[in-house]
This record gives C-alpha cells, structure tokens and sequence, in this order.
C-alpha cells in the first residue's frame, strides 16, 4: 500500500516538474522570440518550409484534423443526446411525480382482484398535509368525450374542435412546464369557488381566434358548458402540450356529475432526492391503501410515475455517456498530438543539415527552437481548424437529418469552440517542442558533414 | 585577424578522453590566404568548429579580432558567426526548397533584414559571382560548381571578415575546382582573410601560407606552399 502511495506520488511529481519544465521552457522562448510570432517574413518563412515538405505537411493535417473531428464530434453529439434526453423530460417537472388511480392485482380485506380504485379530494386534502411535497394538485378525468376519453368538444360561435381538458388544483402548473402568455394560470380562487375559468394553450386560441383579437375575458363552451379564458400558455415540449385546456377541479366535479371523484393525485417534491421522494410516495400509498382498502404492496392499484427518479438515472447515464465520449474525444486527439510529435521528430531528423545550416549562418537556439515550434503550431492550427469545421458540420447534418428523437440540436457552443482552438494551439507547441529541443542541440558541423 | 594560443581541445568518449587538439598556436593576419592542412583525424574539422564559433575548447585562448572568444552565449556565438564569418562547404549546404537568391539571401533574414531589401542585396551578390541569371533556380537545377558560387555568394553577403572554406572544392572537377579557388583568391584580394581547410595539396598551393596539423598539433605555421606546385590554368 506504501509502495503504491509512494509510486503514486513519484509520477505526480514527476508529471508537476514534466509539465511546469515543458510550459516554463514554452514560455520562455515564446518571450526570446516574440518578434517572430508577429513577423510576416518570419511566417512567410514557415510557409515556405511547409509548401516545400508536402508528405510531411499531409500526414501531420490529417492525423489532427481526424483527432479534432473526432473529439468534436463526439462533443457534439453528447450534447445532442442530453438535450434529446432533457426534451423527452421538457413535457413534465422533472421532480415531478403522478399518483393514478387504476385497478388492484392483490387481493386485499376480502376483496378480489381488479378492483378499481378512485381516489377523492378527502385523499387529495390528507395529501395536502404530508411533509415534503410543496405543490400538489388532484386531477378528476372527464370522460364521454369525443373519443370516450378526456379530449372533450369545445365550440365558439359556428366553430368546435376537441381538446384535452384537465381539470385541475392550481398547484398543477408546477406540474408541468408551461408558460403563461397571457393573462394568469387558474388560481385558488377560482377552485375554491367553483369559477368556470379556463386556461388555454395557444392552439386553441389560434384555432377560435383571429389573429390579434385577444383571447382573455372571452367565453369558449366546453362540452356544454361556457366557461371564461383567463390566461393563454405555451409550452416547448411541443403542439401536443399546448392543444389542452386547463379548468377548476371543483367546477368540472361539479358541470360533469363528477362528485368527489379524482383520478390522480400529482405533486412536486421541491429538490427532495429520490430517497425522499420514495419516501412521501410510500407515506401517499399508505393513506390512499388504508381508506380505499388495498394492499399497501400492490404495485399496481396505484400507477406512480417518479420523474425523480427517471430524470436522476437519465442524468447519470447521459453524463456516463459525456464523460465517455470526451475520453474517447481526448484520446483520439492525444493520439493525434503524438502523431505530430513524432513526425515533427522524423522531419527535425531529416531536416538536420538544413538546421545545421542555419546555425551557421546565425540562427539562435531559441529562434530554431521557435521555428520548430511554430511550424507544429501553424500546422496543428490549420488541420485542427479543418477538423473542427468538419465536425461541427457533420453534427450540423445529423440535427438536420433528424437521425433520433434522443440526438437534439448536436454541436458544440462558442465556448467550447474557444477552448478547443486555444488547446490546439497548445497542443501544436507541445507537439513541436520536444522535437524543437532536438533541432536546437543539432551540432552543426556534424550536421553540415552529414551526407 | 585571429590568434590562437595553445588552445587545447578534449573529447570524452565514455570513460576515455580524447585529447584532439594539443596547444595549437598560430595566429592569421588579415587580409592572409591561408591553408589549413593535415590528414585525416589530424583535428582539422575539431579546429574549424572552434575557428567557426561552432564548438568551444577546453584550456587556451582564440582571440578573433579584439574579442577573445571564450564561454560565449549561443546566442552571442550565433550573432558572430553570422557577422563576422562567412562559411563554405565542401558539400555546398544550400537549402534544397530555396532559390539561389533566398539561399544567398538566408544570412540577412538573421540580421532582421526585410525580405525585399535582402533579395535586393542577394542578387548583387549572385551577380558578383556570375550566377544573376540563375536567381530563380533551385540547387538540384545548378551544377556543382554553380551550387559552390551561391554557396560563396551567400558566405560573402554578411560582409563577413574571416571566410572558412571546409573543402572547398572536395566534390568538384579540377576545371572547376580551379574556378573556385579563382574566387577565392579574387575575394581574398578585397581584403577578407580566407581560411581554407583542406588535404589537396593544390588547393593549398593557390593560398599564401599553410598551417599543417598532425595528431592535433601545428606542426608547421609558416610559409611552406613552396614545397607544392601552383595550380596551373587550363587553356
């Protein structure tokens, strides 16, 4: 175990004084020769030794160009993928969790199995008072609709259309990711004085509406019944989130001879953890198991849909998912800056006589050794500037293919495009600076006797 | 010009040491035509370094002009060698993905001198050595006579005073190699001291003195090119 430590802190230091001595000795030079980085002869110069070794200069673009698109690439469609992954959760809260009422599979206090449960608002007021949960709301489905399901026929004058009407607490716009553009959301008020308010999304209002004419304070009848638009929303999960219309719980209870019914109990837990949410969904289960008379074990009298808890393992498996591919990423492009290394070692080699040649005729160590580096530097530069258009333009292709409903808007942001830039040029300074280290100790005279 | 005085030089070889150069003494006057003679191993190449400000010594003096050359920076080192020395090979070194005229030129891209004033000097350099015409020629396009007139060129256009010629004529033809010496003589003839390192016998009968070497020592520092007949011109 000692031993292990001790290795362990021998590479660290190892790498510290590795790191610092390659940086330091960058810097350094960089200072010597500063003229040169802005000196138009001098990049003319580099220019020129580039254009006159081709093979050279091809192999070095292309081993970072592929290292840069791979790394970019792979970014990108990470990001892609956790963007897919947070719109498939964009419909709902992502700390939000659904209680609905369906049949027991267990028989329970003398009761046979397929039975089905209904929840009521005594249900919804005990839940109220469990600790934990800060926006709660009950739901009463209404059926007999269009479809025998809760999609019912609203009119306006000479015009009906069907829409999902959800029949509501308040609290139920934490449940959701709506965003109010007009007017308010459905308030305690109005539940608690059976108001025929409602609450549309835009589809609705575009569908009864002509353009500009506002919607607020206008009656639209639903299944029947007028009620009076107090707000207008809109959501990003799509059209499919926005075609519903929202109303007071106890006013559809009491339009559509719903007593006290409710079919599902929702609420929001704040930033409780999965750990807390289970815990307030057992206490739930517990007080609708002990009134409606089913097995507090039956998984299936009671349907919960934990976002917590999905979003919590979606989020570790998408951040598996990163974390792999910037692995994979920076590997290809350590590879990549290897590569160049070793090819600018193999040019230094065969670039000996020239090198000795310019030591003859004046060149300083620094400037050889600034000259080396900033020909890696250029090339790593341009090839990594080519990898990088190549693969934001290849994550540009697959968002605009639309490969999968998980891979959303795949690229990279500026920042990161920033980053990869100034890692390249980096990474090119690296590449360069061992073979320049090489190039600058080249003796001349045996460099210059070299045949 | 330049002095030497028993400057002795050492090369470790594992666990030997290799004495290579032992108290040479001599010294060069300016404007002198000098041969440096000696056979294989004898420390010429050792003492052309030293000469060039391409290699240090161990124990003695060099003085080039006034400046004793000593434990100099690289970069110092480099800042004489392009100012005050002008260098010709044996094997030419010119770079092969330059032009004459951006070979004859490289001298002064170390000086800091813009691109278009030092083609601008180059090419009267080229034209000095009877290759203006070939400006835009690359190595591989000039025969090797022609390669040694920009390699002259390029040693000369830093208006150097000492010129050190390593075998000037090693990879030549008589024709041409008695062309080149021409060269040399002409541009000793201008004032710049010419020192040239050789082992032909008739490259170092066309120069006013030969130091000859052997095992690392000066044998002989005077006047012998007596002893060897003058290069004579072919028809």
């Amino acid at each position: 175990m000692i031993f292990f430590g001790l290795a362990a802190l021998l590479i660290a230091i190892a790498l510290i004084v590795g790191v610092t001595y390659t940086v330091g000795s960058l810097a350094w030079v960089t200072l010597l020769q500063w003229k040169d980085l802005v000196s138009f002869d001098r990049w003319t110069e580099v220019l020129i030794t580039i254009k006159s070794n081709k093979l050279r200069t091809a192999l070095t673009t292309i081993s970072v160009a592929w290292g840069i698109f791979v790394l970019v690439f792979l970014l990108g469609l990470g990001r892609g993928l956790n963007q897919g992954a947070r719109k498939q959760f964009a419909r709902e809260a992502t700390n939000g969790v659904w209680m609905i009422a369906r049949k027991t599979s267990v028989p329970y206090g003398g009761y046979d199995i397929g039975r089905h449960i209904t929840f009521d608002n005594r249900d919804y007021d005990r839940a109220v008072a469990v600790k934990g949960i800060d926006h709660i709301s009950g739901q009463f489905y209404m059926t007999g609709g269009a479809f025998e399901g809760t999609g019912m026929m609203t009119k306006r004058g000479g015009k009906a259309n069907a829409f999902q009407i959800n029949a509501v607490h308040a609290d139920a716009f934490y449940l959701t990711n709506h965003e109010i553009v007009e007017g308010r959301f459905l308030s305690k008020g109005d539940v608690a004085d059976k108001r025929k308010s409602i609450v549309v999304g835009r589809p609705v209002v575009e569908f009864f509406f002509k353009k500009g004419e506002d919607p607020v304070g206008q009656w639209l009848e639903v299944a029947g019944v007028p009620f009076q638009i107090v707000g207008v929303f809109r959501d990003e999960g799509g059209a499919e989130q926005e075609r519903q219309i929202y109303m007071p719980v106890s006013t559809a209870q009491l339009a559509y001879s719903g007593n006290d019914r409710l079919g599902m109990i929702e609420f929001t837990a704040g930033n409780a953890g999965p750990d807390e949410v289970k815990a307030i969904v057992d206490t739930l289960k517990g007080q609708l198991s002990e009134r409606h008379g089913f097995s507090p074990d039956d998984a299936q009298a009671v349907h919960v849909h934990n976002n917590v808890e999905q979003f919590q393992r979606f989020s570790m498996m998408f951040m598996m998912i990163s974390v792999f591919v910037v692995v994979i990423g920076l590997g290809t492009l350590a590879a990549g800056v290897v590569g160049v290394s070793n090819i600018m070692m193999i040019a230094v080699k065969e670039r000996t006589k020239e090198i000795g040649v310019r030591k003859a005729l004046g060149a300083t160590p620094s400037s050889i050794v600034f000259m080396v580096i900033q020909e890696a530097v250029f090339l790593t530069g341009i090839a990594g500037l080519l990898g990088l258009s190549g693969g934001v333009a290849m994550c540009a292709l697959i968002g605009k293919a639309h490969v999968s409903d998980f891979i959303l808007d795949p690229g990279i942001d500026l920042s990161t495009g920033i980053a990869a830039t100034a890692f390249l040029v980096f990474a090119g300074a690296l590449a360069g600076f061992f073979p320049a280290r090489a190039a600058a100790r080249v003796n001349p005279i045996h460099a210059l006797r070299d045949q | 010009m330049l002095r030497l005085d028993k400057v002795n030089k050492y090369y470790r070889v594992g666990t030997h040491s290799l004495h290579v150069l032992r108290d040479v003494d001599f010294e060069v006057a300016d404007g002198e035509f000098v041969a440096i003679m000696g056979a294989s191993g004898s420390g010429k190449s050792t003492l052309l370094n030293i000469l060039g400000i391409l290699d240090d010594y161990d124990s003695g003096e060099y003085w080039l002009g006034d400046t004793l050359i000593r434990s100099l920076s690289e970069k110092k080192a480099a800042n004489y060698r392009n100012r005050f020395i002008g260098f010709v090979f044996q094997s030419f070194n010119l770079l092969p993905f330059k032009t004459a005229l951006e070979n004859v030129a490289l001298p002064l891209y170390y000086q800091g001198i813009s691109r278009r004033k030092r083609n601008q000097i180059a090419e009267q350099y080229l034209e000095r050595v009877g290759l203006r015409d070939w400006a835009d020629h690359t190595p591989s396009e000039m025969s090797g006579g022609q390669k040694q007139r920009v390699a002259i060129a390029r040693a000369l256009i830093g208006k150097p005073r000492l010129i050190l010629a390593d075998e000037p004529t090693g990879a030549l033809d008589s024709e041409t190699s008695r062309q080149i010496m021409d060269l040399m003589a002409e541009i000793n003839k201008t004032g710049i001291t010419v020192l040239v390192v050789t082992h032909d016998p008739e490259v170092a009968a066309r120069t006013s003195r030969i130091i000859r070497l052997k095992d690392g020592k000066v044998v002989d520092a005077e006047h012998a090119r007596d002893s060897f007949p003058q290069m004579q011109a072919q028809p």
